[in-house]
């Protein structure tokens, strides 16, 4: 093991899943023998603000906190956020975006704009945006409740460690106190994966275009 | 449920900080644990409950939780209690004291600071709390040290005849991290064995006891100086040295790979002579302390030159690496880091909002109608959101159990323009039973005209759902005596006339009872009875739809707050006097709505109906 630590920054709205996610990521990281820290500031979490987790690993990890600019890979499980933390990146890093659109009472009551294109946005910043559609990929497997093991599946190629140990990690949870939620998270699981694949295909066919 | 009550002695686990304290409390042998909750501290005593042949108990408040944590103490029993930083303030009364009397069964007291500020009304160092009532301090930078310290610190109470303070911040009580567990110890209980010259603190048995206080605080330090909690690591690049303490420690060492660390866990009495040694092989020397600068004023006062810290460093706040690595190179001329590549985008602010159905959104929309008539004090909770958008209905939030006290004085304060406002105070179960009956019975005891709105939704909400007497179980979920509010608060004194229960969901009648409270001039009490919609005495209801061609875009529904209501479309008309006027079509969103009713009370064109089924099934 090497000296490079990996950074994952995880973004989302309070109640969407965030800190389940970073804690099944930063689980997996365990078991690959990593050292890991996860930290967030989750005060009033509950209550539909702004919830950011990191996770950091590697062979010794001090810091709990991502620095600004040296995020490997940003997780927003709703766009806008994922506009909001994109500066976390470091330099060729990757955003992950779930592209569902969710306004706060602030934005639905008229104080302020929700920007019509977040990917846009961060694209014209030149971040490189994988988009992946969650909301409708959880609805047709008939469970909003996915969009967590989608979002995980859609980074598990982006790890330094194989996707099934991500995948153990998820499924293993679920087979020892819901064994028939088993087979619908390994296929949320996968359809992440793939979703994430095509869009990965398609930033890679606008850089070229570029 | 932390993983780590059920697992093996000497196996790796990713814990919280919270979560490690709870299995070191339990490992030194731990036979009593208290605590209120609050952020970010309130696992702590979640996770003990679910240990064995340990009670642990949730208090009415952090006064009363040091106090029992006391008489466990007195009684020969290892005891802890837990808080957040204004809980200690709570505590402070017993904290000076006994302090004084010292300990039997080791006392440890874990306090935590919301350094950052993620749900506190203030940032304060509560290490000031320890020098104050002369208690060693340890200060852990992570779940390993937490646990670590923790067992030590029992030992170390025991050692001295003192209480410890472990002191903690959210980056410890909050960040998982690796620990090895280990094995329980048994501590017998031995039981209290009278000794009234030592507990009863009357003058005469008080004043003998503060020499031992005073020759303690010298062992402290000796012990201080030699403690492997505080270790000196080298590095080579010798222009700076830091001493560092807490989690700031972490910042430091990935920040600083090449500079000797002094890095300290048990921080008071200060080590002096450590730094001083340290001190001879560097060029400065930086103190990086979250967030006051107590050993750095230490240090200063102990004749040490070339000390640097919050003339570099902010006083509020965390450390972190973007704050730290800016300020320490402009020390040694070093160029600023170059920071992020991307561009900050802002897209829009996203403060917490209350939850659909939640039934303060019923008294706030209510008191949003009254807002020029009523002056509105009010509390630490969920409830402190009513001062946000849309309802803009409160004027103060201070400190817990406020409410009251602040809304007699503003009402024994009533200038020629306010002298016919209500005066109300907004106050929740939780907090009423902390710290708010007094405030009632001073209320009613010097004829205030003050309305209290007790919002009871039998939960301690913000801090994710705790139980307390009004809720009718205890820590550990068993049946406890449910306290009844009407009751309680007729016992205080308030005429049973002036006390009225009201169900918010029903905006119309919680209108009418407040301005009709509000005219009364005796003290009266309000009290709301719908549960937090995040309890399990939630009764969830089938969802409500907008029908589009009633609507018509007056937007009184969305003056309710609720999330689940939203804006679909906009319109401007303009007025015969040349004026324009806004109206907003609005839309629910049927998969958070729970059916709670106060919408369709809004809603005078009656747009607002169940929901079909197949709407339902479509989502």
């Amino acid at each position: 093991m090497n000296d490079v630590i990996t950074n994952i920054l995880i973004c989302g709205i309070g109640g969407q899943g965030v800190m389940t996610a970073a804690e099944i990521l930063a689980q997996a990281a365990m078991a690959q023998g990593f050292d890991c820290k996860k930290s967030e500031i989750a005060g009033m979490a509950q209550r539909g603000g702004v919830v950011t987790s990191h996770v950091r690993f590697g062979r010794k990890v001090w810091s709990p906190v991502i620095t600004p600019g040296t995020a490997d890979l940003l997780v927003a499980f709703e766009v806008a956020e994922g506009s909001r933390w994109a500066d976390h990146l470091r330099p060729g890093g990757t955003a992950m975006v779930n592209t569902i659109r969710l306004a706060p009472p602030i934005v639905s009551s008229g104080l302020y704009k929700y920007p019509a294109d977040p990917v846009a946005q961060m694209r014209a910043a030149g971040v490189p945006v994988i988009e992946v559609d969650a909301g409708t990929i959880a609805r047709d497997l008939g469970n909003l409740r996915l969009v967590n093991t989608i979002m995980l599946g859609a980074i598990a190629d982006h790890l330094p460690f194989p996707a099934t140990e991500l995948e153990e990690q998820i499924v293993g949870r679920f087979r020892e106190r819901k064994p028939a939620m088993v087979e619908v998270n390994q296929r949320a699981f996968e359809a992440g994966r793939q979703a994430s694949q095509r869009g990965n295909a398609d930033v890679t066919a606008r850089a070229v275009n570029c | 449920m932390s993983a780590a009550v059920q697992a093996q002695p000497h196996t790796r686990l990713l814990l919280s900080g919270n979560d490690a304290i709870a299995r070191g409390v339990w490992e030194a042998g731990a036979k009593i644990a208290s605590a209120y909750p609050g952020t970010p501290s309130t696992e702590i005593l979640e996770s003990l409950a679910l240990y064995p042949d340990l009670y642990a108990e949730w208090s009415v408040n952090e006064k009363v939780a040091l106090e029992v944590a006391i008489g466990g103490s007195m009684s020969g029993a290892r005891s802890f209690c837990a808080m957040k930083h204004v809980g200690l303030n709570v505590a402070s009364d017993a904290l000076m004291t006994i302090t004084v009397a010292g300990v039997v069964g080791g006392l440890v007291i874990a306090v935590a600071d919301d350094v950052g500020m993620s749900s506190s009304q203030n940032e304060q160092d509560s290490r000031y709390w320890g020098r104050f009532a002369h208690l060693p301090i340890l200060e852990p930078a992570d779940s390993q040290e937490a646990y670590e310290m923790v067992k030590y610190a029992f030992e170390l109470s025991e050692a001295c005849n003192t209480p410890v303070l472990l002191r903690l911040t959210t980056r410890v009580c909050h960040v998982k991290a690796v620990v090895e567990i280990g094995e329980r110890v048994v501590h017998d209980i031995t039981g209290f064995a009278s000794d009234p010259r030592r507990w009863v603190m009357t003058p005469a048995n008080a004043k003998g006891q503060i020499p031992a206080q005073i020759a303690r605080e010298t062992k402290l330090l000796a012990l201080a100086e030699s403690s492997p909690l505080n270790r000196l690591e080298d590095g080579k690049d010798r222009r700076i040295g830091f001493v560092t303490s807490g989690p700031a420690y972490m910042h430091v060492r990935e920040c600083f790979p090449d500079s000797p660390i002094l890095k300290l866990g048990f921080t008071y009495p200060v080590p002096v002579g450590l730094v001083e040694k340290m001190a001879s092989g560097v060029a400065h020397l930086v103190v990086v302390e979250e967030t006051e600068p107590l050993m750095e004023n230490d240090l200063k006062a102990a004749g040490l030159s070339r000390i640097h810290g919050k003339d570099l460093l902010p006083r509020l706040g965390e450390l972190t690496p973007n704050v730290l690595v800016p300020a320490i190179n402009g020390l040694v001329g070093e160029p600023l880091p170059k920071g992020s590549v991307y561009p900050k985008i802002d897209p829009f602010p996203r403060p917490p909002t209350m939850c659909p159905a939640c039934p303060h959104m019923g008294v706030y929309y209510s008191l949003s109608r009254l807002r020029k008539q009523v002056q509105i004090s009010g509390d630490i909770g969920c409830y402190t959101l009513g001062a946000g958008h849309p309802w803009n209905a409160l004027d103060t939030t201070i400190s817990m159990g406020a409410s009251m006290g602040i809304a007699l004085g503003m009402d024994k304060a009533r200038s020629a323009e306010t002298k016919d406002k209500g005066v109300v105070a907004v106050i929740g179960d939780s907090t009423f039973l902390h710290m708010g009956m007094q405030g009632l019975l001073d209320i009613v005891y010097n004829r205030g005209n003050v309305t209290t709105i007790i919002l009871d939704n039998r939960t301690t909400g913000m801090t994710g759902g705790q139980n307390h007497p009004g809720t009718g179980k205890s820590l550990t979920g068993e049946d406890a005596p449910r306290i009844d509010f009407a009751k309680l608060v007729e016992a205080l004194g308030v005429a049973p006339e002036r006390i009225r229960t009201v169900d918010p969901y029903l905006l119309p009648v919680v209108f009418k009872t407040i301005k009709e409270e509000i005219a009364v001039t005796a003290p009266s009490v309000i009290i709301t009875t719908r549960p937090c919609v995040l309890s399990e005495f939630y009764d969830r209801q089938p969802p409500f739809r907008v029908i589009d061609e009633t609507c018509t875009g007056c937007g009184n529904c969305i003056k309710v707050g609720c999330p689940a209501i939203t804006v679909k479309r906009t319109e401007t008309r303009n007025r015969a006097d040349g004026t324009s006027h806004e109206l907003k079509f609005t839309t629910i969103d049927t998969a958070m709505c729970t059916g709670c009713r106060m919408c369709v009370e809004s809603c005078g064109p009656k747009a607002i109906v169940p929901a079909q089924p197949t709407a339902v099934a479509q989502q």
